[in-house]
């Protein structure tokens, strides 16, 4: 059995309805723990949402949240995977001053090193974005930060698992494991 | 495409309207509830006045707190089998149900609560008795919803019921706005049968039953524990026979008391903190351990790293999420305890446990020498015992009353020595442990059960907090038989002061009214015993007597409880003295 804390992605799939989000947050708050990264929106089935949240903690304690996560009443299913078994990613915004990019050659060979792209060029303040691991964002906004970056934001992870089961069989099972008497 | 006789259905329908409030009514009524207990106040108003136009088809009882309304609706709710429902209003009165949607949550008992709220216009403004009861409340209750529009009223009422019933029971919520009960709601209703995201009653896998059924069949020294789950499932005739067929030893949870008679010869106890030496001794020495409609819980289990082991683990169980919460199963049945029960029967084959019953019998005696028979005849020269005073309601009323009990030392003795005889009569606050519960859960029992004794078993300590629900009895001429056992301590929390605390007796010694007058007060009678002599013969008054009646029995006041598994302590290591 794992006991050593480590890096988990929980998917939940839920009814697009209000207060979800708090029910599903308060079994982290109640248990202690802490939530890295959370995001949501609408899934690849309409009216269905889809959340990806990451937490830092032992494979048992995961296990049993998750299953306090399935229970709620408007939540269809939850999975949790370790990082090997999810392909995951992170999309970080930069706001730099456009004059940045006038005054020296640099911040345009810092972008095209990292293999980011130009989102928005406006008189003033041009957007960059980067998708990658958190060490890539990072590492972006650390050789930018020195060119006068004036905002940035980074995105909570969205991730795929690697097994085969698309959610929409998930959906089906559960939808006629719902009608049983 | 809709065919004509349905367009004149619609237009039919599309012409009768009625007001939110009337809708929610309604679907009350179209539920089968004939019965609520609530509390007015500014933001249900409309319902209530809706409530006017059927009297005669919905009852409502009058709480003298909130609190005290959730309580009577789970004593309804536990003995009928049916939702208990509640009605408070916005802010404040919204905010006491807390409790007692928590102790539902714990205990699983349905509970519909309705609540009302600001006009939706003003939610978020900090208006007048403006809580966010839906946040608030979202942490003890399954399922719970705000309604802002009339038209949604008779969904999420159908939805709230078919959740509070279904599967592992539970409280649920509904907060309705002011202006929704004022809206207009065409007048119809249909119950809910399925909620597409929640999986009521989980598929039995029929590969766990043989698993079970063999592991049945090869076990030496099994151990039944039963729980809430049994009376949940209504499967007093498949518990039965499963223990009478299989001929194995059940012991049980204090919310699976009377699921099986005590007397059964194959009932060996209470299982848990205060339960009986045998089972929770062997508990650590059977080689299968069959846990029927129960969660472990830590009062049960004690050090859960040191339980049951050595055993085998059969765990039914209709949450997932309690498969591998606390004791880890080797054969999970994950569905209704009844399903499971039914498809286990046919698999068994009765055993002969001759010496395993022997070794229970054996701890029995030890725990009878040591605690029962001082419980139960104490000395001349002590003071009247709860025990006694048990003994005879017990003997009295013939093991067929509801007993109705609150939360300490007179919980554990009140389960420990009543002869319950029959089925799904032990009511109690096990898993929240709230103090105030037994009295207001008495007088919802005895509404869903009038042919039957009620009788409320509550100390000194938890009667006043809730007392004011005699207001209730006092209204509605609740025959509820009330019995204090008087110690003057805050008796559970004094024996452990006593125990572990160096006998540094904080805040626990009561400053008690005369709860007689209290009575009177509210046109109840009683009396009170203080000498052994007089016991019987008021007993006899107590359970004889038409109406509501309050017996205050004064007991010892620094007898504790035995045997006890201390906090932190493995079952095995439990103490009889």
């Amino acid at each position: 059995m794992k006991t050593m804390k480590e890096q988990f992605t929980i998917s939940i799939y839920t009814e697009n309805t209000i207060g979800i989000l708090h029910r599903i947050t308060t079994i982290f708050t109640r248990r202690h723990i802490n939530i890295e990264s959370i995001t949501a929106s609408e899934s690849e089935v309409p009216d269905i949402h889809r959340y990806t949240i990451v937490v830092c903690q032992e494979d048992e304690k995961v296990r049993k949240v998750v299953k306090q996560i399935e229970k709620q009443i408007d939540v269809f299913k939850a999975f949790y995977h370790p990082n090997d078994e999810v392909v995951r990613q992170e999309l970080a915004l930069y706001k730099m001053p456009t004059q940045a990019f006038s005054n020296t050659r640099e911040v345009e060979k810092i972008v095209r090193k990292h293999h980011a792209r130009l989102l928005a060029v406006e008189p003033e303040f041009t957007i960059i974005e980067k998708t990658g691991y958190k060490t890539e964002t990072q590492a972006l906004f650390d050789e930018l930060k020195a060119y006068g970056l004036l905002e940035f934001v980074r995105s909570g992870w969205i991730s795929i698992s690697k097994p085969m089961k698309e959610f929409q069989d998930y959906l089906k099972e559960v939808e006629e494991a719902s009608k049983n008497k | 495409m809709k065919t004509v006789a349905v367009e004149k259905q619609d237009e039919k329908q599309a012409e009768q309207f009625c007001s939110g409030a009337h809708a929610l009514v309604k679907a009350l009524i179209h539920e089968g509830v004939d019965t609520i207990f609530g509390y007015p106040g500014g933001a249900i108003m409309p319902v209530y006045d809706a409530l006017y136009d059927f009297e005669g088809k919905i009852k409502h009882h009058m709480s003298r707190h909130e609190q005290g309304a959730t309580h009577a609706a789970q004593g309804y709710a536990r003995q009928s089998g049916k939702p208990g429902v509640c009605l408070a209003t916005s802010g404040p009165g919204a905010t006491n149900l807390i409790t007692g949607l928590a102790d539902a949550q714990l205990d699983s008992t349905p509970l519909v609560c309705i609540t009302g709220q600001v006009p939706s216009q003003m939610i978020g403004t900090d208006a007048f008795q403006e809580t966010d009861v839906v946040s608030i409340s979202m942490a003890v209750t399954k399922w719970n919803v705000q309604v802002t529009k009339a038209e949604d009223i008779p969904a999420a009422i159908a939805k709230a019921f078919y959740i509070a019933k279904s599967g592992k029971p539970g409280p649920v919520l509904v907060d309705i706005t002011k202006d929704a009960q004022f809206g207009k709601c065409p007048d119809t209703y249909e119950r809910c049968d399925q909620v597409r995201s929640y999986i009521a009653k989980p598929k039995i896998d029929p590969l766990a039953i043989e698993q079970a059924a063999q592991a049945i069949a090869e076990a030496k020294k099994p151990l039944v524990l039963f729980g809430h789950g049994v009376l949940l499932a209504n499967a007093k005739d498949e518990f039965r026979e499963f223990i009478e067929k299989s001929g194995m030893p059940a012991a049980w949870t204090i919310l699976g008391l009377s699921a099986l008679a005590t007397d059964h010869p194959q009932n060996v106890g209470m299982l848990g903190m205060h339960g009986n030496y045998a089972p929770n001794k062997l508990t650590n020495e059977c080689d299968l351990l069959i846990a029927v409609g129960m969660r472990f819980d830590d009062r049960v289990t004690g050090d859960v790293t040191r339980y049951a082991k050595q055993a085998k683990v059969i765990h039914i169980e209709i949450d997932p999420a309690e498969i591998d919460k606390n004791v880890k199963a080797d054969i999970p049945i994950l569905g209704d305890c009844r399903e499971a029960l039914q498809r286990l029967i046919p698999h068994l084959q009765r055993k002969d446990y001759q010496d395993w019953y022997a070794t229970f019998s054996a701890l029995d005696a030890e725990e009878q020498e040591q605690v029962i028979q001082r419980d139960l005849f104490p000395d001349e020269s002590a003071p009247l015992s709860m025990g006694e005073v048990i003994r005879h309601l017990s003997d009295i009323s013939k093991g067929s009353a509801v007993l109705v009990t609150d939360v300490g030392q007179h919980q554990m003795v009140a389960q420990r020595y009543y002869r319950f005889g029959e089925w799904n009569s032990n009511i109690t606050s096990g898993g929240l442990g709230t103090m105030g519960f037994a009295l207001p859960a008495a007088i919802g029992a005895k509404l869903a059960a009038p042919h039957r004794q009620v009788v409320a078993v509550i100390g000194d300590g938890g009667f006043q907090m809730t007392l004011q629900e005699l207001g209730m009895i006092m209204e509605a001429g609740i025959a509820v038989k009330i019995l204090i056992l008087n110690n003057q301590f805050l008796g559970m929390v004094r024996q452990w002061q006593d125990m572990f605390f160096e006998k540094r007796y904080s805040s626990v010694d009561m400053s008690n009214p005369d709860f007689l007058m209290i009575a009177k007060a509210y046109g109840i009678e009683g009396q009170q015993v203080s000498e052994r002599a007089d016991l019987e013969k008021a007993m006899h008054t107590f359970l004889s007597h038409p109406k509501s009646y309050l017996l205050e029995v004064m007991v010892g006041k620094e007898d504790n409880i035995f045997p006890m598994i201390p906090s932190g302590a493995a079952v095995d290591e439990i103490r009889l003295k």
